[in-house]
């Protein structure tokens, strides 16, 4: 078996969501404890990529920032075999991840300079150059400032910058989701391109299920904190097993087959605040039964890429179909 | 034709600026029939939510109509002064933008905001439009109507203050429903209710609707017909089975192509070089034609028009481009 790059074994991370303490005290209200991330295994080999999908809220960004160290995990571990300095992030937003007041060249340069503070200027230029190059702009674009750079001219950059620290290991929390679909594609393919061409391993966060078939080796669905299933590509949309990533399949409209019936999904994501009881999706699923309501489908840690937690979706079924 | 709801002819949004006249909508024709939903797709500042706001004679000055007729069940409602225009939105007009609280307002009860709006447009007692209130909410699919009517805003989740908004634009009951990227901060399966009720409520009563969005997706599952826009121009108008399916324009058929499948394995995305131009740099002849691998000598002289339908190419309208 090849080492898996990145572990994560039941990863939990609470917030507290409390009144403040004087209306607390005051209306008696108690603590409130939310439940961003819930118990999360996953491992990510190297050279692969990884996808988080689920709708919003289900904790797809707070992993994002508990495998990068922005938050500390409330519980569980995150094992990084590779050197910490070589995990870069890419945000959705290209707005606001870069700088405005810095020109390019300085915004690329960032992390060259923070992992080689010795590299002579002329050096840290010519990489500039061949990294703005790389990621399809100019070394001109250097001593322009990022207003003057559409959305996707600015992921980009933001690629460009991450590329700069030398990353084998990218956290990418939609990145594309702030793009036209045409500028989409140009950011997908550059992301496919460096991962062939540098061997990057890649976790990927995204709520567009197309954009994950494209990009992914292997996808997570997220609900309400938890992974509800996991399963290579091919097999998630072929043989989905857990009844919300089948709804969701069911949902998303279909470009290459529209159906202009299509039943919409009912009800709403719950509260993480106050998640249902048993397993947290049965108030939405079809095949809910009495034990649902009651008792939680426990994850088994041990099977990391192919698990589903539903007690209709048999682990007998899986172990029959798959393993 | 006797059913056609929204007309709009060669209509032309400018906004004056220190360094000229940007022209932000282009010559844009379209109609919607009754009961008709039209899909207007197009890449973020293409020109898709001027010519709403257009429409509903809400444009922000210095921003104007410069040209065009736009009219309303025959009624040229484009000449209308702001007076006029606040009777027409809301009792003919009915708009639904991204984000319902810029609809809503946070201090007043969802119930007081729906019943204020009903009894602006008609003459019934609080009671009756109270009774009114019910339905639509019940209409829009609101669950526990009687509990929620005295709720305020942020006491409803993202989907059901969407549906609060719909309702409100429902009250009178409008002949046109104009919007605006209603489902995209909404999550997939929410995007999916509200989607199916505005269909329904297009089928049920017939109203018009212009439904902006940049996800072909939706468009291709809810509009009977599409608007293709490119910079501020039409690129394209047809049946959705015809655009989705058979596009005619390059920039059309380039934009299917980039939309990653759900059913294939595609090693690479179809990419059309480039970017869409900015207003100011608009070049000469298709706007298209630095990005087309088709352009010949005419696209860069002349301008190719659609006058709604088909697609706006010398290459479809005349077969050849030089
Ligand atoms: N700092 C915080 N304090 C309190 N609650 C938080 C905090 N950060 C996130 N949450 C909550 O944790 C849950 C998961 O949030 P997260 O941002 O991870 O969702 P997401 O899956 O990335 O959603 P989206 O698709 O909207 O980006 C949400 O209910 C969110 O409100
Ligand atoms: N106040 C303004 N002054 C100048 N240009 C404007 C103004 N408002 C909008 N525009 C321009 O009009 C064009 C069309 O905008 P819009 O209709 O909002 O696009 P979209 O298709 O994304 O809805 C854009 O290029 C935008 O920059
Ligand atoms: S455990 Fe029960 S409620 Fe949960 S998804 Fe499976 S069948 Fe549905
Ligand atoms: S008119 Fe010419 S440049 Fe424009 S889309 Fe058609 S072939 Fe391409
Ligand atoms: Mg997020
Ligand atoms: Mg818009």
């Amino acid at each position: 078996m090849i080492r898996p790059i990145l572990e994560v074994d039941a990863l939990e991370r609470r917030f507290d969501v409390s009144a403040p303490w004087l209306n607390r005290v005051l209306e008696r209200k108690p603590r409130r404890t939310l439940r961003a991330v819930d118990g999360v295994d996953f491992d990510i080999p190297p050279g692969q990529t990884l996808a988080l999908v689920g709708e919003s809220g289900c904790g797809k960004s707070t992993i994002a920032k508990l495998v990068t160290g922005l938050h500390p995990p409330s519980g569980g571990a995150i094992r990084f075999n590779g050197d910490p300095r070589k995990m870069q992030m890419i945000f959705q937003d290209p707005y606001a991840s870069l700088n405005p007041r810095w020109r390019v060249g300085r915004i690329v340069a960032e992390p060259l300079r923070t992992l080689h503070p010795e590299t002579p200027e002329a050096q840290v230029t010519a990489r500039v150059e061949e990294l703005l190059c790389t990621v399809g702009l100019s070394g001109a674009d250097a001593a322009k400032y990022p207003h003057e750079f559409s959305g996707g001219q600015r992921q980009r950059i933001s690629i460009a910058r991450a590329l700069a620290g030398e990353p084998e290991f990218l956290v990418c929390d939609e990145p594309t989701s702030a793009l036209d679909v045409s500028v989409q594609a140009q950011v997908l393919n550059l992301m496919k391109r460096l991962q062939r061409e540098m061997g990057l391993t890649y976790l990927f966060i995204s709520h567009d299920l197309s954009v994950v078939r494209h990009m992914a080796d292997v996808i997570a669905v997220m609900y309400l904190g938890r992974i509800v299933e996991i399963q290579p590509t091919r097999d998630l949309f072929a043989n989905p097993l857990h009844p919300y990533t089948r709804m969701l399949l069911d949902t998303i409209p279909d470009l290459e087959n529209p159906r202009r019936d299509r039943a919409p999904m009912g009800g709403e994501v719950p509260s993480p605040v106050s998640p249902p009881p048993g397993c947290s999706f049965h108030p939405r699923c079809p095949l809910a039964f009495d034990r649902c309501k009651a008792e939680r489908p426990e994850r088994n840690p041990r099977i990391h890429d192919r698990r589903v937690a539903c007690f209709a979706a048999t682990g007998n079924t899986l172990e029959a179909a798959h393993v | 034709m006797t059913d056609t709801v929204l007309d709009v002819r060669a209509l032309r949004v400018e906004f004056p600026t220190r360094r000229g006249v940007l022209t932000a909508v282009d010559e844009i024709s379209l109609t919607i029939g009754k009961g008709e939903i039209l899909g207007v797709v197009g890449e973020s500042g293409a020109g898709k939510s001027m010519t709403g706001m257009a429409i509903l004679g809400l444009l922000e000055p210095p921003g104007r109509i410069a040209a065009g007729e736009i009219r309303l069940s025959g009624d040229r409602i484009d000449n209308l002064t702001e007076q006029q225009m606040q009777t027409i939105r809301g009792r003919r007009i009915g708009a639904i933008f991204q984000d319902p609280l810029t609809s809503l307002n946070p201090l007043f009860k969802v119930g007081d905001q729906l019943v204020e709006t009903i009894r602006l447009h008609s003459s019934l007692t609080r009671a009756q439009a109270r009774a009114r209130a019910l339905d639509l909410m019940r209409e829009v699919g609101i669950p526990a109507v009687e509990e929620r009517i005295d709720n305020y805003p942020h006491q409803f989740s993202g989907g059901m203050r969407q549906r609060i908004v719909i309702a409100l634009a429902l009250c009178a009951e409008p002949e046109l429903i104009i919007a605006d990227e209603p489902t995209t901060a909404l999550d997939v399966s929410i995007q999916a209710q509200i989607t199916a009720l505005l269909k329904r409520l297009c089928r049920d009563r017939g109203t018009a609707v212009m439904l902006v969005t940049h996800d072909m997706g939706v468009i291709a599952e809810t509009a009977d017909r599409v608007a293709v826009m490119y910079a501020g121009r039409l690129a394209e108008l047809g049946t959705v089975e015809d655009v989705v399916r058979r596009p005619q324009h390059p920039y059309t058929a380039g934009l299917m192509g980039s939309i990653p499948s759900l059913r294939h394995d595609e090693s690479e995305l179809q990419m059309i070089p480039g970017s869409m131009p900015r207003l100011g740099a608009i070049p000469a002849g298709c706007a298209f034609n630095p990005r087309c691998t088709q352009a010949g000598p005419k696209c860069r002289r002349d301008i190719p028009r659609t006058d709604g339908a088909g697609a706006a190419c010398w290459l479809a309208l005349t077969g050849e481009t030089v």
